[in-house]
């Protein structure tokens, strides 16, 4: 029978949101609502009415078994990192019960506690001893830690002389030489460059092949398939689905074709209604073939008119950025958003292979002030057969989903004299035909 | 199980063994909790890195560096000198008034900064607090041993001094070691109360150089409790840092003045404080990552 690593029984969230949104308050105001609070006191039953109760996590029944490799996904704001927390005693549940056996370690952040003015071998030891390494288990480990984040030659130098992506290479490389029993991992892989998160992934499937239990934070669907095969799927707080890797996040993938995201500024009275991607044929989807147009149709309602913003969005995959379409660098910006409308920005050819993508937007007024920060706003996943397009390697399936996405077009021409034209997108089936 | 303490770690064992496997439970704990002071044991390490790096990250980014810590005191000491002990004739027990009040300044610095220092240190940690589980209470604790260093530092230059007016300490010097864990406790009982107030309530970190000031005044740096009779003396022994600096004074200048029944009185004094403020800060515990 198998042995439950991590048990919940009813376990929830709540936090209490002032009507004013200020998180801590001044003594005076502490006063003032005491003061307040004595009539009250006197009628019995009478309950504060200022707060609002906001439910992060409610009623959570889960069980995970030893060994095993749970992937959670869900929108922003459906409770997965207040899972993780919850799990990892940072901060405390207000109903219900958790039971965990096992050493606990949570990574839902890297570099934590790193400082900048301390050099990377003493950041090491800091920022191991934080995450609840033993010195003699990190100095055991040192070599293969720094081995790990290459950078061997900048050990002794402060690590904020280091480049973001060294920086990030050594706070993984910490992280990812502790050895719990069980991991919680809070969407850490989406940082570094494409080889290192290759590296990460590949350093996650060793720890997972240990019969170490693991519960995987991530919007990446891709690093959740490859990684796990249960996932559960949080949306409101509750369990909407939990079940077989595949199942789950293809249900969850349907659902966020369109509408999945919205966004408001107060400050500059605009809102981002809704990000919809249409095929060629103009039908709203989130599945592309190799090759296809792709349009993002950016809805919006802008309460006061924008003057010439700057709109910059970038398609990313597990390797990092793909391409992007950057206003500040082609100059070509609207002159003006005002009141409900629509930006449109479609990509020709999508010269990708089949893997998962997404879409990071960010709006910026012409003063530089950001209106929409850069943020994941919609994902997208390209599938479809290759083979047309001239590729014909072994297991394209298993090879295709792990190589770099953009391709582009290129041609072999062989000692011989032969040409071979390789090209994702249209027109293609005519060459390879006549081949 | 429900009979079973919050976050009770049965066994820190970091083995993945089959035969002994720690049940953590997690639930919402209500009202005043245990201290945990086992798990403050297990995360020991932890302490000394944390203390570690403050150590040597403080005056990392400072033109005069470690030397601030005996500039501090030093200066004070040669105003002091000036405008007590030479204009206002203020009486130093027979010792001559630098050493005087440069021997009360030593503990007197490191509880000033301790408290100030440690007030900040939770707000300061909010990366950590929301990001990684740990005991909180290391942290403030942590600030706090960092800023022995800096007293060490100024122990040297008190010894220079006593060397200068020829005061050498009588065999009282071997209470030395109980004034100076009387100066810790005293400043992390303060330290806790004052870091949790602060996660709370912000208005703290106004109200503390105020307090420190307002405390200084309370407490006989600049001039010596002898001029308290009895039993007002004892009770003024009440305020723990009036105990830890006529402890100094009595132990190394050889001061006639002997602390005794104030010293009884401070040093309850500081287990009170530390108890309430260790409980105080363990019930606060929870609320710190949803709050700071």
């Amino acid at each position: 029978m198998p042995i439950p690593a991590i048990r919940t029984e009813g376990l929830g969230k709540s936090y209490q949101i002032r009507a004013r949104s200020a998180r801590y308050k001044t003594i005076r105001e502490a006063l003032a609502q005491g003061w307040r609070r004595i009539p009250a006191m006197f009628r019995r039953g009478e309950k504060r009415q200022t707060r609002e109760t906001i439910w992060a996590l409610r009623d959570l029944n889960l069980s995970v078994n030893q060994g095993e490799i749970v992937g959670v996904i869900g929108r922003n704001g459906a409770g997965k990192s207040t899972l993780l927390k919850l799990l990892s005693r940072i901060t405390e549940p207000s109903t219900g019960f958790a039971e965990i056996s096992g050493r606990v370690g949570s990574l839902l952040e890297v570099g934590t506690g790193f400082h900048p003015e301390l050099t990377g071998q003493e950041n090491i030891f800091l920022n191991g001893a934080i995450l609840g390494m033993k010195r003699i288990e990190i100095e055991r480990k040192f070599d293969e830690i720094v081995a790990f984040a290459e950078v061997e030659k900048f050990i002794d130098v402060p690590v904020k002389h280091y480049s973001s992506g060294m920086y990030l290479r050594l706070a993984f490389a910490v992280a990812a030489h502790l050895e719990p029993e069980i991991l919680l991992v809070d969407e850490v892989l989406a940082v570094g460059d494409a080889a290192f998160q290759k590296k990460c992934i590949g350093r996650m499937e060793g720890v997972a092949r240990e019969g170490r239990t693991i519960l995987f934070v991530s919007h990446n669907m891709g690093a959740v398939r490859e990684l796990c095969h249960r996932a559960v799927w949080l949306d409101g707080g509750r369990i909407c689905r939990d079940g077989h890797v595949d199942d789950v996040v293809r249900a969850y993938s349907s659902i966020q074709v369109e509408n999945s995201f919205t966004h408001l500024n107060h400050e500059f009275g605009f809102t981002i209604e809704r990000i919809v991607l249409k095929n060629e044929a103009g039908e709203s989807t989130m599945h592309f073939v190799p090759g296809e147009s792709m349009a993002v149709e950016i809805h919006y309602q802008a309460d006061r008119p924008i003057f010439r913003p700057y709109v910059w969005m970038t398609v990313q995959s597990l390797w990092g950025t793909c391409f992007a379409a950057n206003m500040i660098l082609d100059g070509h910006r609207p002159e003006v958003l005002k009141g409900r409308g629509r930006l449109t920005c479609t990509f020709r050819s999508l010269c990708l292979l089949p893997q998962d993508y997404t879409i990071v937007l960010a709006v910026r007024a012409s003063d530089g002030q950001a209106i929409v920060p850069p943020q994941e706003v919609a994902s997208f996943v390209v599938s479809g057969d290759l083979r047309q397009f001239g590729f014909l390697g072994d297991n394209l399936h298993v090879v295709a989903p792990r190589s770099v996405p953009v391709v582009v077009p290129y041609e072999w021409t062989m000692p011989d004299g032969t040409v071979i034209p390789i090209q994702i997108g249209t027109g293609m089936e005519e060459v390879v035909r006549r081949r | 199980m429900g009979a079973r303490g919050k976050h009770r770690l049965t066994s820190p064992s970091p083995q993945p063994a089959a035969a002994h496997i720690p049940l953590l439970r997690i639930e919402p704990s209500k009202g005043w909790v245990s201290l945990q002071l086992r798990e403050l044991w297990v995360y020991r390490e932890l302490l000394y890195f944390l203390t570690w790096r403050d150590v040597k990250v403080r005056y990392k980014q400072t033109a005069l560096g470690a030397a601030w810590a005996i500039i501090q005191p030093f200066f004070t000491m040669l105003v002091f000198s000036l405008f007590f002990g030479r204009l206002a004739k203020v009486p130093s027990d027979g010792i001559p008034y630098p050493l005087f009040s440069f021997t009360a300044l030593v503990p007197w610095t490191f509880f000033a900064t301790g408290i100030s220092l440690s007030s900040s240190s939770l707000v300061g940690s909010a990366n950590l607090i929301t990001k990684v589980y740990f005991p909180r209470l290391t942290i403030p604790f942590a600030t706090l041993l960092a800023g022995l260093v800096d007293m060490v530092l100024a122990f040297l230059v008190l010894l220079v001094m006593m060397a200068h007016y020829h005061v050498t300490p009588s065999r009282h010097i071997l209470y030395l070691p109980f004034f100076v864990l009387l100066a810790l406790v005293t400043s992390l009982a303060v330290g806790l109360w004052l870091s949790a107030l602060n996660v709370q309530y912000r208005d703290v970190r106004y109200a503390v150089p105020f307090l420190t000031q307002f405390w200084m005044y309370a407490t006989p740096i600049a001039y010596p409790s002898s001029l308290l009779p009895e039993p007002w003396r004892t009770l003024y022994g009440l305020n723990p840092m009036a105990g830890v600096i006529e402890g100094f004074r009595w132990s190394l200048l050889g001061s006639r003045n002997e602390p005794g029944p104030m010293l009884i009185a401070s040093s309850c004094a500081a287990v009170l404080l530390l108890v309430g403020g260790a409980f105080y800060f363990r019930r606060m515990e929870k609320t710190f990552a949803d709050v700071v």
